[in-house]
């Protein structure tokens, strides 16, 4: 049973500070995934939500259940560690998958006579993970 | 000893873990945890063809995984605020390419860690022939200045940690 009506306020008040920065950023994140028109900008948007997103809520709620339990709370640490571990490697892996198609599409062009880079330069300005309509 | 504990920072960390995730430092799970300590890293080492990282300099790790939190922080304020406020047509996305030095592949670990971590910068691949690092930037102004700050901020002192190299 949680009693709301013991935290403090020196305690709730960075705490809701922290919950909408936390919040605001993984919506930004988000927004990137809305805004950019090209697939391999939208990578980027995704690191936002898991490094400051993330963290934000996860210091809060440390902050919010160490008060409230009058004990460090620190299973969150966990949760930050194993993000921090697991998320450069999915980003990794759909960056590669992604070029990797792209690549298969434009394999007969140019990926047997050219440097790998000149293939790079190719793919730049689409993917097949672009959106329609622009 | 050497046989029974190949890394002893491995199995230190499994040990922290399993006393963080039972939020208890009771000593039943101070000796349950011991035993995992000792039997994962053992039961796990066919999994690992490089074998154990060796740490030359932990403390220079520290500083550098300090230094690149405070990259990933001023990256992040800068994606968000390119996206929120800037127009999307006006950015210039490139692949870039970096040689780089380093062979250790733990090295190479965190080093793809880091990067993919920061917004703005996600790694590609090694490219096997010339051992070049091809990096995607979302939004590039100078490719020369990230050479060099790949090079001289994260690839020399990994280099430093995992390969015993000189200063």
């Amino acid at each position: 049973m949680i009693h709301w009506d013991h935290l403090p306020l020196w305690a709730s008040l960075p705490t809701a500070a922290l919950l909408v920065l936390g919040g605001g950023f993984t919506l930004t994140g988000c927004l990137g995934l809305l805004r950019l028109p090209h697939f391999y900008q939208r990578i980027h948007g995704p690191a936002i939500t898991i490094t400051l997103g993330t963290g934000c809520i996860l210091i809060a709620s440390m902050l919010l259940f160490s008060t409230l339990e009058t004990r460090p709370v620190l299973h969150e640490l966990l949760i930050t560690l194993f993000l921090l571990m697991t998320t450069p490697m999915v980003s990794m892996l759909i960056m590669r998958a992604a070029v990797h198609r792209d690549l298969r599409q434009q394999h007969r062009l140019a990926a047997e006579k050219e440097s790998p880079i000149a293939v790079y330069r190719d793919i730049q300005h689409q993917s097949r993970g672009d959106r329609k309509t622009s | 000893m050497k046989r029974l504990l190949p890394s002893p920072l491995l199995s230190l960390a499994l040990l922290l873990t399993w006393l963080l995730l039972n939020q208890s430092l009771a000593a039943a799970h101070l000796l349950l945890g011991s035993v995992l300590a000792i039997i994962a890293p053992l039961l796990a080492r066919p999994l690992q063809p490089h074998g154990h990282a060796r740490l030359h300099r932990p403390l220079l790790l520290v500083r550098l995984l300090g230094k690149a939190s405070l990259e990933i922080l001023h990256s992040c304020i800068n994606v968000s605020r390119t996206i929120l406020l800037a127009r999307p047509t006006g950015l210039n996305s490139q692949f870039i390419r970096i040689p780089l030095e380093m062979q250790s592949p733990h090295g190479l670990a965190v080093l793809a860690g880091i990067i993919n971590l920061t917004p703005g910068t996600v790694w590609v691949e090694l490219l096997p022939d010339s051992h070049e690092l091809v990096l995607h930037v979302f939004d590039l102004h100078d490719a020369q200045w990230w050479i060099d700050t790949i090079k001289q901020e994260y690839e020399q002192p990994l280099m430093q940690i995992f390969e015993g190299s000189p200063a």
